[in-house]
């Protein structure tokens, strides 16, 4: 109970937090050069000033820049995004549509880089400086150093060229919508290269990070006390180093979150997946604004979302949390 | 003896390249009996601590014990493989250690780590381990022992906390105790606590204890037989009441001279005039807490009110906790007092603004704990303490030739001004910092615990050094110690704190003499070896 | 000197900084050794690496040296990378010395301010920032720049935050010392190393995510930098993976020596870590 209400004091203060990111993006978008309006018409294949006129008005864009924002944040409030002139449709529903595969391809690439980093941060901890410990190193470098979306490209030149194990891209196949659990199946593959390609980069700092904090608690005393009680070292790790070692790589977790998301960009935009993140880049080069800080403001919800989660986790974990109230 | 548990022949244990010397062991011979306690004394340094770790097979990766045996329970412990060392581990002998906060794991609770115990080295059910531990909480005599076993390291006091250690120590009646300076990081009426229960304990269960210690007033206390160590080798060993009143090696003699006496010298002439008074300063601390709810409120030092004469040395003695070092830094405005006033030379000091207390901060100067801490780490000993000086409008070079001078007058080579904090011991830097303090010429110097963080031996040194320079600048003092032997030593007037209030104050010699306040007598009740130093006293008067 | 030592006893560390220095030699080179424009016409498109001599790594779909652009583009990145890391570093120190020494109210809104800048996906915040400002190279280094700042932020208030009440600074403070005096001279010294360190991390993130926004053709078309012929060869990716492949490799090869250095920086600088 009181780790729940110490995690909502910490969801409450990011309130402002949200706030501030939404005004400070909505007034750099006024500095934009052209508006909905301009890429409207734009689509429309031009039109004349009175028509512009007409939209703008119709579209609050003829206010002060104060007053817009007012008009937005107030719409918010009632979690009304705007409407995206290009989509021809709420902003929120637009959104909405394109937030499963990105939660899934997230979710799938956060346990994957996890849990391997945790595995691999172990083993080259209990080898450190032997050669597991060596080659596992120098792959979590590798990794670190590897552009996504070039990994991603030539992962599907691999596998989807070559040797034609898996599909270059897409949600699931348009040709045949299959359902139940061929259906599942069929997204699972389709997730499995875009869900390595982003979780690569973290996999890296995950182990990285799993190995450094493995290191520095066997160091710790009480490590010293449960050897001094007859532990063999395997009990040692997994009752007194593991559960140790592991806060800061949760913390980090939370941290990374927004690095996560903005990854998912890059990755949706190799592999096709019609996600949030090819949504915002389609948005930028479409100068679909409204559309874009619709974006801005679920992305930043989703992270906070993410921290809450992690500061539960983190509050189970550490019974110290709970004590400093 | 007939009943040796353990006996070390010849233990050699080696350093790996680059350490200070090539040994940290060389050819230690000692034996434990059941039902004693054998304290092993030494500075840092001695090699004590790396002994506890090689019986127990414990050392850091690249030391190495050499050569020598170490027998224990019929076999040598130096040939024994993991998986009988383990059994050994726990069971046969178990180890206690100085920082009871680190040395529990932080993210288990109490009940379940004294359980592991059982865990690992018998067979008993979930329930009967909860009954042991339990009992075994009782035994350690901690208050509330069902709560206890369900609380987090964190939950429990310093002193709770080593009662848990030496209750999971205990769990499986091991034959030897190890008890690595198990009171040191402890406050010294805990300190007096949990000596006893280890003595109690012991004795019930005629276990054999290897206490390590550098303090001697300890060894008085709680030793059946004493082992003198020194640059890793034994210098000298036997009896308890033979070695402290008749040692044999000049190490050991010297070690035992360097612990202070508990009475104070006689009087000095005190000025009429004080230079510094304290009135009614408070300080309280608000911390957590969201918007004004759940906020605790620490008064860290209530109503306090001093006077130090002009020329005197003030001692300000006290536990952890006690506020004295919030005082300390209320006094030189490191902390902004709440309410009271600080007067220095006519001036209130607690109400002079930022800009005043800079331009006026040359008039009383701070000597602070930590000699390693205490020191910016990327500047030269000339500038350190040509540092204050400059800042107050010196220039540069005749800042430095004078700082040149300071280091003679503390006693340092004046050459060493080139060097780096770190290419200093612990003493030396402790007397750049004193130099640093007296660049500037104060009236008053205030001395947060200057000595603590120094073996016995240096201890003497810098108060020898502090006594001499007091006398000859004619340098009020206003000295913070946990350390009541340190303060008889030093201190012409003396306070007494506890939880922010001064308790009890007055010239030192009436205060430790015949102490009013019953927590004063209880500190001085709680000193370890105190008859022992009191006889010692006695003879030397 | 020490730190030197210690820096070349790692061999790890030693690989990166020549692989590093190949890649400034690749940089400073590159106008002597391919004087006409990278991205003007040179050949046949699509000639495969080491078929003609004249064209080492081949050509592009349009027809461009593809060895041209892989030297052109160190100079790219290792610009973009560099200034960035420069702004990324210098506005960090400032929020972070800050917050960490005043504390407070000061230190609550700096944090409020990082915190709203680490809640926003980083690549997010570059696309509206290109989005706004367009993508010329001054505006997409100063963007990646501005998008890097909060964890250095993080890190230098830390290092503030445990050097404050270190004794050393508070023997400052009763000396008389200004509070620039105290930040400057005292803790910033002491706090840097790690600071710097973190800027080969601040410098790898940075070479990689102009590389992404060159991949998106969001960065600056006029210069031949590597994420743009990535994002080139993918039209051709089937086929002609190499046009892809080749420039991957550079920046692999790049924030691998950039990593590398960074780590042995960091084992010369706390040497107590690797001894253990």
């Amino acid at each position: 109970m009181r780790i729940l209400s110490l995690a909502g004091r910490r969801l409450a203060a990011s309130i402002p937090t949200l706030f501030l990111i939404l005004i400070g993006v909505f007034l750099l978008l006024q500095l934009a050069p052209g508006d909905t309006v301009d890429a409207l018409m734009a689509q429309m294949g031009g039109g004349d000033a009175a028509t512009a006129q007409q939209l703008r008005k119709f579209y609050g864009l003829d206010l002060s820049v104060p007053a817009q924002l007012g008009n937005y944040l107030w719409h918010l409030v009632r979690l009304d995004l705007g409407f995206s002139s290009i989509y021809g449709k709420p902003v929120a529903t637009v959104i909405l549509e394109r937030l499963p595969p990105t939660i899934l391809l997230m979710t799938a690439s956060l346990s994957f880089a996890f849990f391997f980093g945790l595995v691999f941060g172990v083993v080259a901890a209990r080898g450190v400086n032997r050669w597991p410990d060596t080659l596992i190193s120098t792959l979590g470098l590798i990794f670190y150093a590897t552009p996504s979306f070039w990994f991603g490209l030539m992962a599907i030149v691999v596998f989807s060229v070559y040797l034609q194990w898996l599909p270059s891209g897409g949600f699931q196949d348009i040709g045949t919508v299959q359902t139940g659990i061929r259906g599942v199946l069929d997204i699972a593959a389709h997730l499995v290269l875009p869900t390595l390609t982003l979780g690569l980069i973290f996999l890296a700092i995950y182990l990285r990070i799993m190995r450094a904090s493995m290191l520095e608690v066997l160091n710790l005393d009480f490590v010293r006390t449960a050897r001094a009680k007859g532990l063999d070292e395997t009990h040692v790790v997994t009752r007194h180093v593991l559960r140790n070692a592991l806060l800061p790589m949760v913390t980090l977790i939370g941290l990374q979150a927004g690095t996560m998301l903005g990854g998912s960009v890059v990755v949706e935009s190799v592999f096709s997946l019609p996600g949030l993140g090819r949504l915002a880049y389609e948005s930028v080069v479409q100068r679909d604004l409204n559309t874009l800080l619709g974006i801005v403001f679920v992305s930043a919800l989703l992270v906070i979302v993410v921290n809450f989660v992690v500061d539960l986790l983190y509050a189970r974990l550490d019974p110290r949390i709970a004590a400093e109230g | 003896m007939s009943d040796t548990v353990l006996s070390l022949d010849a233990l050699t244990v080696r350093l790996p390249k680059g350490a200070d010397r090539s040994h940290a062991l060389s050819d230690v011979s000692l034996s434990v009996a059941s039902n004693e306690i054998l304290c092993v004394v030494g500075e840092s340094g001695s090699g004590k601590s790396m002994m506890a770790n090689a019986i127990m097979r414990l050392l850091p990766n690249e030391v190495t014990i050499e050569r020598g045996r170490m027998m224990f329970d019929g076999r040598d412990l130096c040939a024994a493989d993991p998986a009988e060392m383990r059994e050994v581990r726990g069971a046969g002998i178990a180890m206690i250690f100085q920082e009871p906060m680190t040395a529990l794991n932080p993210l288990r609770t109490i009940g379940d780590q004294i359980g592991e115990m059982f865990a690992i080295h018998t067979g008993l059910s979930k329930a009967d381990i909860q009954a042991r531990v339990r009992a075994l909480l009782e035994d350690v005599r901690i208050p509330d022992p069902k709560a206890a076993a369900k609380a987090y390291p964190h939950e429990l006091s310093g002193g709770q906390r080593q009662r848990a250690m030496i209750a999971m120590a205990l769990a499986l009646d091991p034959k030897l105790l190890i008890a690595d300076e198990p009171t040191t990081a402890l406050d010294v009426t805990t300190q007096a606590q949990i000596l006893k229960l280890i003595r109690d304990l012991q004795q019930r269960k005629k276990t054999a204890v290897l206490f390590i210690t550098h303090d001697f007033g300890v060894v008085a206390e709680i030793a059946d037989r004493v082992v003198v160590m020194q640059h890793g080798a034994i210098v000298e060993q036997g009896a308890a009441d033979t070695v402290l009143n008749d040692p044999q090696h000049a190490y050991t003699r010297q070690l035992i001279a360097a612990v202070p006496p508990l009475k104070a010298p006689p009087p000095r002439i005190l000025s009429g005039k004080d230079i510094l008074t304290i009135d009614g300063v408070s300080k309280t601390y608000r911390t957590g807490g969201f918007l004004g709810r759940g906020a605790r409120v620490t008064e860290a030092v209530k109503n306090v009110s001093l006077r130090l004469p002009r020329g005197a040395t003030l001692g300000i003695v006290g536990e952890s906790g006690s506020g004295k070092s919030t005082l300390a830094r209320c006094i030189v405005r490191l902390i902004d007092p709440d309410r009271g006033s600080v007067v220095l030379n006519g001036k209130n000091w607690a109400k002079l603004g930022r800009e005043e207390i800079r331009r006026e901060t040359r008039h009383i100067q701070m000597v602070f704990q930590d000699p390693f801490a205490s020191l910016n780490p990327r500047r030269k000993a000339a500038e350190l303490v040509a540092q204050g000086p400059i800042v107050h409008g010196a220039d540069r070079a005749s800042a430095i030739a004078e700082a040149r001078q300071l280091f003679e007058l503390v006693g340092l080579d004046p050459s060493a001004g080139d060097r780096f904090p770190h290419e200093f011991s612990g003493g030396q830097r402790q007397r750049i910092g004193l130099a640093r303090a007296l660049a500037l010429k104060p009236d008053v110097l205030v001395a947060d615990e200057p000595v603590s963080a120094l073996d016995v031996s240096v201890q003497a040194q810098v108060l020898r050094l502090l006594a001499g320079l007091r006398q000859q600048l004619g340098l009020s003092i206003i000295f913070i110690t946990h350390d009541l032997r340190v303060a008889a030593q030093i201190c012409d007037l003396v306070a007494v704190m506890k939880d922010g209030a001064v308790v009890e104050q007055g010239l030192t010699s009436e205060v430790f003499g015949r102490p009013q306040h019953p927590y004063t007598q209880a500190l001085l009740s709680a000193i370890p070896g105190g008859d022992f130093t009191r006889k010692r006293d006695a003879l030397i008067a | 000197m020490d730190a030197v030592k210690r820096y070349f006893r790692s061999p790890a560390a030693a690989i990166g900084l020549i692989l590093l220095l190949l890649i400034v030699a690749m940089a400073v080179s590159a106008g002597l050794l391919y004087p006409r424009d990278p991205l003007a016409l040179a050949g046949r498109p699509l000639v495969w690496p080491f078929s003609n001599p004249r064209f080492l790594l081949g050509t592009d779909n349009s027809g461009r040296d593809i060895a041209a652009q892989i030297f052109y583009g160190a100079r790219i990145s290792l610009l973009i990378g560099g200034v960035a890391t420069v702004i990324a570093i210098l506005i960090g120190i400032l929020v972070g010395a800050f917050a960490g020494y005043y504390g407070g109210w000061v230190d609550n809104v700096l944090m409020r301010i990082t915190e709203a800048f680490q809640t926003l996906p980083n690549f997010v915040l570059l696309l509206v920032l290109v989005a706004v400002f367009g993508s010329t190279l001054t505006t997409v280094t100063i963007a990646v720049g501005v998008v890097s700042w909060p964890a250095p932020a993080r890190l230098t208030r830390a290092e503030f935050l445990s050097l404050r009440n270190r004794e050393f600074v508070q023997a400052g403070k009763t000396l008389g010392m200004k509070d620039l005096q105290l930040i400057l001279g005292e803790i910033l010294p002491n706090a840097l190393p790690p600071v710097i360190v973190y800027a080969s991390v601040v410098m790898a993130v940075a070479i990689l995510l102009e590389s992404a926004l060159a991949f998106l053709r969001l960065s600056d078309p006029n210069v031949a930098s590597w994420g743009n012929l990535i994002g080139l060869g993918r039209d051709v990716l089937r086929v002609q993976w190499y046009v892809s492949a080749i420039p991957g490799i550079a920046i692999l090869v790049t924030v691998l020596a950039v990593s590398l250095v960074g780590q042995g920086l960091n084992d010369a600088l706390n040497p107590r870590l690797k001894s253990r």
